[in-house]
């Protein structure tokens, strides 16, 4: 197992995934000569030339309206948004059109493309630019969303993002691509739609995803200093929703807490909550509790954007009232 | 081709020896089809037997029968949603389209897709969408993949004036003509954004000259007129197979009815008079006259086309209510491939 960052897991997949398939490509704002806004493009011009790594003008709606349409008729397009703030501009290509054209033409054309970039909120970067918007699109039925918290989740569910026959929505973080982990050296692929158990414990159970994972095994190790052993399950992909592995965690724990880097209203942990309540009633000990952002638009004071964001304290506050310990 | 000034549409080749008089009769009578085809729709709109929205292409039909005429069959074509007549054109079986309007299981879109959204890969007629301006990046993205794949497929794009003053109208050929991308943009310009005339929504009514911001050539062009439309086609669907680019076509028409089924052909938005003054231009009458005059048809022709065209849209209108409905299991399949992936 080699050490590596996030972000080079995903530079690696990318490499892995171009060398393996003559139709895959690459194509967004600075992904080729800059080496890409995050780097996670770093040397692929070099090794893959101007056809396969394709810079493109600020022009979001457009040249993922040149991805769809390259997608529709077989090719593997990867497009890469600068941050997914930016995606907005792109939303009616991906909501209109990627997600509806299998459907729409009776099954006639597939849409094989991965949109993928950093979500959700750095560091003071104000209100445009730290939006989590996973809910919007996991809403979408056609599409796919993955989000990894690892290096290793990153680089194996890349890679079986861009072999998927549906256009997929991949969530980074721009706080996680300097993130270090173990990578398995040999080749590896991690399947859409299935959670992981990032710790295992009985007494309650934080169901989180990308950026709220690392939090959510700080607050577990503060927990476990209390005696509380919970159990952190990272979802990975956020549709289709690992069910499931939600629903096993629940029986053995019966306290939940779901903690997202998003606003509650509508979001992905109301979506968690509704499984539960209807498949795991029973199961339940006390009601879910959902740690998210505060119900405003991200400010940029430091201190408030902390009090803003769901964090670990936050979460160790939560699981300690579904175990009542408060 | 000059990038700044329009090519008009004179015919370049002699009148002596008409280009394409061996293709008149078959755009003749598919132009008819289209004419009586969507006749037919929008009887069939008004029994309630096609529902949601439904836009019709008549008095446009030279537009979508010339430069579709100009095509490979590996070549793209794209639309928005007023879309029956170009894929007839293309060559979509009339009772597939038909049956779809109807929204049956035997439709091109197996009733998925109704009238906006006609698809079909054999004869990659890729839609069929419902989002004004939402086709032009797919159509260039058609033509990327044939760059990329260094076929000499082009792509055809089709979309109504009103999209032009879309974003997406702007981000695409920019990108199209920085790239040189093999792909032939066609504003069917009719006049209106629905009930908004041009000259109240562009700041440039001649939206052919709109192409000189994107390093392509303009071209203006009679939509009346099938065989300019050919002309200018062929000549911008060479240029793009060539390597050279793509082209922007303003193509000037006239859609005799409403922007659909639910509105009015005339009214606050513009008069019968100027209504009745398009149809003097009808571009079937107008091809008919001038078949008429370089003696290549008779009234036995035209009388043997409508005929032959009739049995045609009869035939399918009654496949089409003869057909079953989806079966209720399709309601949940096509959503996600049905295996995994590559």
């Amino acid at each position: 197992m080699a050490t590596m960052t996030y972000r080079d897991a995903l530079n690696a997949a990318l490499r892995e995934e171009m060398q393996r398939d003559e139709d895959v490509f690459l194509m967004g704002e600075e992904v080729a000569e800059y080496d890409g806004a995050y780097k996670v493009s770093r040397g692929l011009l070099a090794e893959f030339g101007p056809k396969r790594v394709v810079d493109t003008p600020i022009s979001e709606l457009g040249f993922t309206g040149i991805g769809v349409g390259a997608a529709m008729v077989g090719l593997r397009p990867i497009v890469e948004v600068m941050t997914f703030n930016f995606a907005l501009l792109a939303l009616d290509q991906i909501v209109n059109g990627a997600a509806k054209i299998r459907y729409m033409s009776g099954g006639q054309i597939g849409c094989p493309i991965v949109i993928r970039g950093p979500g959700g909120a750095a560091l003071q970067l104000a209100a445009q630019h730290s939006q989590a918007f996973e809910s919007w699109y996991a809403h979408i039925p056609g599409l796919t969303v993955v989000m990894p918290a690892t290096p290793a989740d990153a680089k194996g569910l890349l890679k079986s993002s861009i072999r998927s026959d549906d256009p997929v929505i991949f969530i980074e973080g721009e706080m996680l691509y300097n993130v270090k982990g173990e990578v398995p050296d040999e080749e590896y692929l991690i399947p859409i739609g299935k959670a992981d158990v990032k710790r295992e414990g009985g007494d309650a159970t934080i169901i989180c995803h990308s950026k709220t994972v690392t939090p959510a095994l700080r607050a577990a190790e503060t927990l476990a200093a209390d005696g509380i052993q919970a159990e952190v399950i990272d979802l990975r992909t956020i549709r289709p929703l690992d069910t499931e592995a939600i629903l096993a965690s629940v029986a053995k724990t019966h306290r939940v807490v779901v903690a997202e880097e998003g606003w509650g209203f509508a979001g992905v942990g109301a979506e968690v909550v509704d499984v539960i309540q209807r498949e795991a009633f029973d199961e339940l000990d006390a009601p879910v509790i959902r740690v998210h952002q505060a119900d405003v638009p991200m400010p940029y004071n430091k201190h408030l954007e902390r009090a803003a964001k769901a964090d670990a304290p936050k979460i160790v506050a939560a699981v300690r009232r579904v175990c009542y310990r408060d | 081709m000059p990038t700044s000034s329009p090519s008009k549409s004179t015919p370049k080749r002699s009148a002596s020896s008409p280009p394409f008089a061996s293709e008149y009769r078959d755009w003749l009578r598919m132009m008819v089809l289209i004419r009586r085809f969507e006749e037919k729709a929008g009887e069939a709109y008004s029994l309630g037997q096609i529902g949601g929205f439904c836009h019709l292409y008549i008095g446009q039909e030279a537009l979508g029968v010339g430069s579709i005429s100009a095509l490979a069959p590996d070549d793209y074509v794209v639309s928005a949603y007023r879309e029956h007549g170009l894929a007839l054109a293309r060559g979509m079986a009339p009772r597939a389209v038909m049956a779809e309007l109807f929204g049956k299981a035997t439709g091109c879109s197996k009733g998925k897709g109704g009238s906006m959204h006609l698809f079909d890969t054999s004869i990659n007629f890729m839609g069929g969408h419902g989002i004004v301006g939402g086709q032009i990046p797919l159509g260039a993205g058609f033509a990327f993949a044939a760059k990329y794949r260094g076929t000499s497929q082009v792509s055809l794009t089709f979309f109504g004036d009103a999209a032009a003053n879309i974003g997406s109208f702007h981000e695409t050929l920019n990108m199209a003509g920085l790239w040189k991308l093999p792909c032939v943009f066609v504003i069917e310009n009719n006049g209106y954004g629905m009930g908004t005339a041009i000259a109240r929504a562009a700041a440039i009514s001649d939206l052919w000259q709109r192409a000189a911001s994107y390093g392509m050539p303009g071209v203006e062009v009679d939509g009346q007129d099938v065989v300019a439309v050919r002309l200018v086609t062929e000549e911008a669907v060479a240029r793009a197979r060539e390597g050279d680019g793509p082209t922007l076509i303003e193509a000037r028409t006239f859609r005799y009815v409403g922007h659909s089924m639910s509105d009015a052909a005339s009214g606050t938005y513009r008069s019968k008079e100027e209504l009745e003054a398009s149809r003097q231009r009808d571009p079937i009458v107008l091809f008919e006259e001038k078949l008429r005059g370089l003696g290549l048809i008779a009234d036995g022709d035209i009388k043997a086309i409508e005929d032959e065209v009739a049995a045609v849209v009869a035939d399918a209108v009654q496949f089409a209510d003869a057909s079953p409905d989806p079966d209720p299991s399709e309601l949940t399949t096509d959503v996600y491939a049905p295996e995994g992936g590559r």
